[in-house]
């Protein structure tokens, strides 16, 4: 089964990326929506959604489970809502566009490596590398020498899910809404590509798992540490980037009128659903390129130095301790934002153009410098 | 080299073909009871005024077109940034090394590359072509 896999690189690729986004990057993000509104209700000394709860018919038992179950309910409900499409839209390209929100977002999930390479036919031994293994499974999508530059080249594509969904539904508001999406997305995204410049120069390489296989297992050395700017104004820019508080201009719940004004249902769900998944995304590539991805702090190939583990056990604790750093950094966002209050329009593009982008520029000046001085010591 | 493409193809194919299944949900599970109030543009509840394609600030154009020449000049650095530690040796690499004697080359590269992309940002900036008022 294992050896096919590994010889059929199409067919394991339809079995990865079916198990990451089903298995975990579509849960996490329904249960986002439901962590989000906890998490603020926390927050703000309320009690949240806390009622739903299923009835196992017969025995009279319900599961409420602090509410969790909401995420079933909300998607129930969007699925059978009335699916409107106003008259006077353009109805092509309001058909395109939440499709065109979503899917680029869905699509670079195939670049981050959720686990260690596995070494087929020496699951259950101890093994100190992987060079003896005649065939491997890489734990991610696709591996591509140009990998982020794959990720970046897609990212620009969510632009036009924005700007098509304002300018389609033939509406004013959804209109500006549109452009201050674009604008702010377009904005951002050049600091996002020049503040992980550095990390790319120090790493030597564009390819995600390489940059996780240089970062290694000691926690000293991961890029946090190497790359602390980059990491700062990687992050800001990228939250900006989800359109989130605190730059959440682009739509405003119940005060600023969006893009996506004139969707309602499941197409309105499609648009929702992009942000959180957007959320876990920025979290997986942080992960990737400043935490290590899915090294385990002193484990290495053959299990920890105090005690030695098979294959299979090794290859599943780094990827649950991946797991467990994407939902760290989720957390950590849901925090952000609704900690920090909103940015003006102009404080959000001096910030962009004037703070961040010199900024990430300094970045890549003194980590070439710097790189340049230790290789001559 | 050759370089195996087919799991590419797969991802977007199933990005795309997930994206579409979300997009079937609402058509085929919504029910459609339209009126024409119901479909007639939002705009806080009376009648629209007016055609929504208005004259918008050509701030908004500005932007676009700022973005797409620091995006494409980002992209000249991507091979420049991968290729570092290699323009920087004049020997042969080994990791985090050089063996051989380090030249300044990439560096001073980069430095008239980067200070070309400062020159037009202090230009716009100057210009007042970036940020609002």
């Amino acid at each position: 089964m294992l050896e096919f896999l590994a010889d059929h690189s199409a067919i394991a690729a339809l079995l990865k990326v079916f198990f990451l986004l089903m298995a975990f990057v579509m849960p996490l993000a329904s249960l986002s929506t439901w962590a989000e509104r906890r998490q603020s209700a926390m927050m703000q000394d309320r009690l949240g959604p806390n009622r739903a709860e299923i009835t196992i018919p017969g025995l009279g038992w319900t599961l409420r489970l602090w509410g969790i179950t909401h995420f079933v309910a909300d998607a129930l409900k969007m699925a059978f809502k009335e699916d409107l499409v106003p008259s006077k839209v353009d109805r092509v390209l309001y058909g395109i566009a939440p499709i065109m929100a979503i899917a680029p977002v869905l699509i670079t999930f195939a670049i981050v490596p959720f686990g260690s390479d596995l070494c087929v036919g020496k699951m259950t031994e101890i093994i100190t590398s992987l060079e003896g293994c005649r065939r491997t499974i890489p734990l991610q999508v696709v591996r591509l020498d140009i990998g982020m530059l794959f990720y970046f080249a897609l990212a620009s594509l969510a632009v036009y899910g924005t700007t098509l969904a304002g300018w389609s539904s033939y509406n004013k508001w959804s209109l500006l809404g549109g452009l201050r999406a674009s604008s702010q997305m377009m904005s951002y995204e050049v600091t996002m590509g020049l503040s992980l410049m550095g990390a790319f120069l120090y790493y030597g390489t564009l390819e995600p798992n390489a940059m996780v296989l240089a970062q290694g297992d000691n926690p000293l050395n991961w890029g946090l540490f190497y790359q602390p700017l980059g990491f700062i104004l990687f992050l800001t820019a990228a939250i900006a980037e989800t359109k989130r508080a605190p730059f959440d201009l682009p739509e405003g719940e119940p005060e600023l009128i969006g893009y996506f004004v004139e969707y309602s249902g499941m197409r309105f769900g499609i648009f929702f659903l992009a942000e959180f998944i957007e959320t876990i995304f920025l979290a997986a590539i942080v992960t990737t390129v400043f935490l290590g991805g899915w090294h385990v702090p002193g484990l290495h190939e053959d299990g920890f130095s105090f005690l030695k583990l098979p294959h299979i056990a090794v290859v599943l604790l780094r990827s649950a301790v991946w797991g467990g750093k994407i939902l760290f950094l989720c957390w950590l966002q849901l925090l952000i934002r609704w900690t920090l209050p909103r940015f003006r329009p102009d404080q959000l593009m001096r910030m962009g153009w004037k703070q961040l982008l010199p900024l990430s520029l300094l970045n890549i000046v003194l980590t070439a410098a710097w790189v340049l001085w230790r290789s001559a010591h | 080299m050759s370089v195996d493409y087919a799991p590419t193809l797969v991802a977007i194919l199933f990005g795309i073909g997930f994206s579409c299944f979300f997009m079937a949900l609402a058509v085929f599970l919504g029910p459609k009871r339209p009126d024409p109030e119901k479909l007639s543009p939002f705009e806080c509840g009376s009648d629209p005024i007016g055609s929504p394609r208005v004259r918008f600030s050509v701030k908004f154009y500005q932007v676009a077109i700022l973005f797409l020449i620091f995006d494409i000049e980002s992209a000249f650095l991507y091979p420049w940034a991968a290729l570092y530690r290699r323009l920087s040796c004049l020997g042969t690499v080994s990791g985090t090394q050089c063996l051989g004697t380090v030249t300044a080359f990439g560096f001073v590269e980069m430095l008239v590359f980067i200070g070309t992309l400062v020159v037009a940002l202090a230009y716009v900036w100057r210009k007042r072509a970036i940020g609002w008022g």
